[in-house]
């Protein structure tokens, strides 16, 4: 379509420095400003990879010779920590919470949004500030009728085999998507209302419906702003906590985040094992942190399309 | 949980598309049916679900508090107690003050200390210099672990036996379990964590400043120090105010985290963990823990309003 | 709210309690009950999509799947569980066993939501004022019919199992609260075991002058502590005042109560310091590993010793008397067992179950793979028992009054909201005590009465 290419640069902000641009000149402060950043650098990486070294080390070993030794290096952990911990199964259930959430939040922000750039409706601004405020809530403020709410919910055995929203992994999937869908519908409005209203005009006039705009037009315009909101939304959900540690009474249904606190319980003193499960929890978020780290970015700081 | 974020609006710069004024006619053009339908369901949806997730369950728990129900049986309106719970959260509750206290201490370290370091970060990182990459990325590494997951990871550095803190400096001083230290080493623990944050959404912000306004100042002879705060910091006004309330936000929303390391006792308790132990607990205190709950929402409402007010105010 | 019961329902005295009470009938929720009561679920995938297979009507025997919710999560007795399941498995004739573990603490404190949201069909859970908090409430299922088959339990078992004259417990395992210590320390070092308080003052100053901690403590979780306050207050204020304290009839601001805490001040004095950063397990440990000589624990802190000779250097004494008045015959041992959830998705499993593991073999299941409890049926072979289990059963039979546990005797909002917070408090700052006393009167007047 010709007219993409008239469309004004609306991507995200790269923040990697431009090339060419160094000053010339004074190279003291320059190193000082070097040393100094790596420096910082490196301790902010230290306890992650003091985790991963940990990891790698016998506690047999370390328990004798204290930590802050080297040698013992083992492999054992990681299949230690798996099978001990039940591991498979509880990356499952966080798979079975995060992408149907993902999937449901996206839809359903980028639905609302869409309304909200594309019609001048009074109630826009009402709605978005809804929805938006609706992100920054305590959730401990929603407890209890949560709670009641779920537990007063009675759907199908196939649907939760609890009978009710509570304990059920549609529960934490339904929680996630109402928190979530604030801010993506913020974010996606404001980019959505970037696209040219000659776009839509056009479409009007060929007859087509407002739902093949939505589908056909706006949300394949909107894929930097919905791959990098997916990036981050899988990321939050995949570490969400609270909800999960509350929601959930089985033990088997925990997922990965908060089986972390069973885990506390039996590995309280093997802390190489702790290490091990903590690197193994965290390696999904890091994956998908070093493979889409501009798209990470970019949806943190989506917003500023319009410059 | 989820994390606040701020969508940064650019300080300076006109709509780069064409917008006001042509869509003055779009509104009167009248829509099919379906086309109607489409839109009131796309609207209704997503609202409905949080609306009833999010908007009813924060107003039920403002009536909660105002009652004595424990969660068990039908609410009558013999559980009706007026303001008994609020009189006891503030005289008759040891752990309120304390928690109060520390929530104040967090956010006094975010704002005085995490904040400013992720904000001087980004004004070092916001220079070109080789390498910036690697140093953002180590940054904000933290980001996106999970905070309980953090919590694990520095127990492996503060716990007394086995830490590492311990083993380095020799001391014996239980980081964790000292009520004396605890909230200090977790606070340690969420700045890891906060500075890159901030870092992050600041030096977006820098980014988009208008570089015009950074060449103006440099030749009329302006300091890098004195460009940052006569001219860079007043123009990136509303992302200040966003980070602020980032900061504010996130401090009051802080759990995961203490909860990990002794569920919020013995000097580390928080609003949001006397909330959860009276609600989750075995006592399940709903009254008492629904009035401490709105204590935490109207401290929130605050800074909402804020938010709102900032965001709302760049976008029409 | 319900009254606080002063009647030794869940005290475990020689002498038998009459129980006469009106039963109450609470109408509750019961969401599940009439569509589910029959179904027993076939899901094992934790996203809980499945069919339900065939099960049992009320009447017919017993068969399908039956869940378990267990906070066993420590590794002994869990593994002890999953022996018992396979043994009933074995003679169920059909009926199957899912047990679904949760992490100790976890599980008590989701026990208001598990009860009311979907609880396993059979449970652990604790005898005492704990347990008939929530039956009183309507939350757990009545299970008299079970006990009318069930032989070998005492009367006071019976009676810990009963509120207002119906039963809702199946009592399983026992085990007291004592001082532990290992024996080849003591005659290493030639210490003996102290019969008073001030004996017992005189071995710390030996044991502290030897370079061992006297007495390990922790108390990060909240509730260990609570250990140590009711025995000092059975051995200075006597069992029943004890008792009458635990339901809310006495004033904490008392100058016996303070009595007490100033006697916990002394013994902090030779106790493991930063017991607030402690878990009990690491306790347990610092005593095995002979860094400590003594802990006031319940036996399952034998769960820390590795089985055979490492654990076999385990022994325990009562709690030193304080008193010549009071003596040293009241003792603290908690009763562990079994309830039935209200309406459960397999009753006539879950009651096949209960029966099953109200018999003394499935307890010697349970005694034999955890040596650091002992069965509650007097029907057990004790035989089997290792010396410290045998120690144990004539421990409790020689008590004369028994409580339960700070926890179990007292309500649940008040052991935890209130309590543990006090006592850590308490422990921090173990000088200021009358705001302490204090501020937990004012808060017991508003729970209690609320």
């Amino acid at each position: 379509m010709t007219v993409l290419a008239d469309r004004p640069q609306t991507a995200v902000p790269d923040i990697s420095p431009a090339p060419g641009r160094r000053k010339p000149g004074i190279r003291a402060p320059r190193m000082v400003l070097h040393t100094f950043l790596v420096v910082v650098a490196l301790s902010w990486l230290f306890p992650v990879a003091w985790a991963v070294y940990n990891s790698f080390r016998d506690y047999g070993y370390t328990s004798l010779h204290g930590y802050a030794s080297f040698g013992g290096f083992t492999l054992n952990n990681f299949t230690n920590a798996w099978e001990q911990a039940d591991f498979g199964r509880h990356f499952l259930n966080s798979a079975y919470i995060t992408i149907p959430a993902v999937i449901l939040t996206l839809l359903f922000s980028s639905m609302v949004a869409f309304v909200v750039a594309r019609f001048s409706y009074k109630f826009n601004l009402i709605l978005l500030a809804m929805f938006t405020a609706a992100n920054l809530l305590p959730p401990q403020a929603l407890l209890i009728p949560i709670y009641q709410m779920f537990r007063s919910a009675q759907v199908p055995l196939w649907f939760s085999d609890s009978g009710t929203m509570l304990n059920s992994l549609a529960g934490l999937v339904a929680i996630n998507v109402a928190f979530q869908t604030g801010f993506c519908a913020f974010v996606l409005s404001n980019y959505m209302k970037t696209i040219p209203k000659e776009i839509y005009e056009s479409a009007d006039v060929d007859g087509a419906s407002v739902f093949r705009q939505w589908w056909q037009l706006t949300l394949p315009l909107c894929r930097p702003p919905l791959a990098a909101l997916a990036t981050l939304e899988v990321t939050w959900i995949y570490n969400e906590f609270f909800w999960a540690t509350v929601l959930l009474q089985s033990g088997d249904k925990y997922p990965i985040t908060s089986s972390l606190n069973n885990l506390k319980g039996q590995f309280f003193t093997d802390y190489n094992l702790l290490s091990a499960g903590s690197v193994l929890v965290a390696l999904p978020t890091l994956i998908v942190f070093f493979a889409l780290q501009k798209q990470f970015v970019s949806g943190l700081t989506l917003g500023s399309t319009k410059g | 949980m989820s994390e606040t974020t701020a969508t940064l609006a650019t300080p300076a710069s006109p709509a780069a598309t064409s917008r006001p004024g042509r869509r003055g006619g779009r509104s009167k053009k009248r829509r099919s049916t379906a086309d109607r339908i489409t839109i009131t369901l796309f609207v209704l949806i997503p609202s409905v679900v949080v609306l009833g997730l999010i908007w009813l369950p924060a107003i039920s728990s403002v009536f909660l508090s105002f009652t004595n129900w424990n969660g068990v049986g039908p609410l009558t309106p013999d559980n009706v107690i007026g303001t008994l719970n609020y009189e006891n959260a503030f005289t008759n509750y040891p752990p309120f003050w304390p928690a109060m206290m520390h929530n104040l201490i967090w956010l006094a370290v975010m704002f005085l200390v995490a904040t400013p370091a992720g904000m001087f970060l980004a004004v070092l990182l916001d220079k070109e210099i080789r390498g910036s990459r690697i140093y953002q990325t180590a940054l904000y590494l933290p980001v996106v672990l999970s905070l309980a997951l953090i919590g694990f990871i520095w127990q492996l550095i503060f716990s007394q036996q086995e830490g590492l803190l311990n083993a380095v400096t020799g001391s014996n001083i239980d980081w964790f379990g000292d009520q004396r230290y605890n909230l200090w080493a977790a606070l340690v623990a969420t700045s890891w964590r906060q500075v890159g944050y901030i870092m992050l959404l600041y030096l977006a912000g820098l980014k988009a400043v208008d570089a015009s306004l950074r060449e103006a100042a440099s030749i009329d002879g302006c300091t890098e120090v004195q460009t940052f705060f006569r001219i860079i910091f007043p123009v990136m006004r509303p992302i200040n105010i966003i980070v602020l309330v980032v900061t504010f936000i996130e401090s009051l929303r802080a759990f995961d985290l203490v909860w990990i390391i002794n569920k919020g006792r013995n000097g580390l308790e928080l609003i949001s963990t006397l909330v959860t132990q009276n609600v989750v607990g075995e006592a399940s205190r709903v009254g008492f823990g629904s009035a401490l709950a709105t204590v935490m929402l109207l401290i929130s409402s605050v800074f909402i309003a804020l938010y709102l007010r900032v965001v709302m105010k760049e976008d029409q | 709210m319900s009254d606080p019961k002063s009647e030794p329902l869940a005290r475990l005295t020689p002498r038998p309690i009459d129980t006469s009470f009106v039963s109450r009938s609470f109408s509750r929720r019961t969401l599940l009950e009439g569509s589910l009561s029959v179904a027993a679920l076939a899901a094992l995938t934790a996203c809980g999509s499945g069919t339900s297979t065939s099960g049992a009507t009320a009447g017919s025997p017993a068969s399908g799947k039956v869940t378990w919710g267990s906070n066993q999560s420590d590794a002994v007795p869990k593994k002890a569980y999953a022996e018992i399941v396979r043994a009933y498995q074995a003679q169920s004739k059909g009926v199957t066993v899912k047990t679904n573990t949760v992490d100790h603490n976890s599980f008590q404190e989701n026990i208001n939501n598990y009860l009311q949201g979907s609880p396993d069909d059979v449970f652990t859970w604790f005898a005492g004022y704990r347990m008939s908090f929530f039956a009183d409430q309507g939350l757990v299922g009545d299970i008299s019919d079970v006990w009318s088959k069930v032989a070998g339990m005492s009367p006071a078992l019976k009676a810990a199992a009963t509120s207002k004259g119906k039963q809702y417990f199946i009592p399983f395992t026992t085990y007291p609260w004592a001082v532990f210590y290992r024996p080849s320390v003591f005659k290493a070092k030639g210490y003996q075991v102290p019969k008073t308080m001030d004996e017992f003052y005189t071995l710390s100053a030996q044991i502290k002058k030897d370079g061992m901690v006297p007495m390990a403590f922790a108390d990060k979780d909240g509730w260990p502590g609570m250990g140590t306050f009711d025995q000092l207050n059975l051995r200075i204020n006597g069992y029943a005042y004890h008792v009458s304290l635990m339901a809310g009839k006495e004033s904490w601001t008392d100058p016996r109560v303070k009595k007490v805490f100033d006697a916990w001040r002394k013994l902090l004095e030779v106790s493991q310091p930063n017991s607030l950063g402690r878990t009990w397990q690491e306790s347990a440990q610092s005593v095995q590993k002979k860094q400590s000589a003594m802990l006031l624990q319940g036996m399952f802190m034998g769960q820390q010793f590795t089985e055979g000779p490492d654990r076999d250097d385990l022994d325990f004494f009562g709690f030193p008397e304080m008193d010549t008045n009071i003596g040293s015959d009241a003792i603290e041992a908690p009763i562990d067992g079994f309830m039935m959830a209200k309406s459960p998705k397999n009753q006539a499993g879950a009651k096949n179950f209960l029966a099953y593991l109200a018999t003394p073999a499935a307890q010697q299941v349970s005694v034999k793979a955890d040596t650091t409890v002992i069965a509650a049926s007097n029907k057990a072979d004790t035989s089997a028992y290792t010396p410290l289990q045998k120690k144990a059963v004539k421990f409790i039979a020689e008590a004369k009054n028994m409580s339960q546990f700070m926890d179990r005797d007292t309500r649940p909002d008040f052991a935890s909201t209130v309590m543990i917070p006090a006592i850590q408090t308490f422990i921090g700052k173990p000088n200021d005590v009358d705001a302490l006393l204090k501020s937990i009167e004012n808060q017991k007047k508003s729970i209690f009465t609320a």
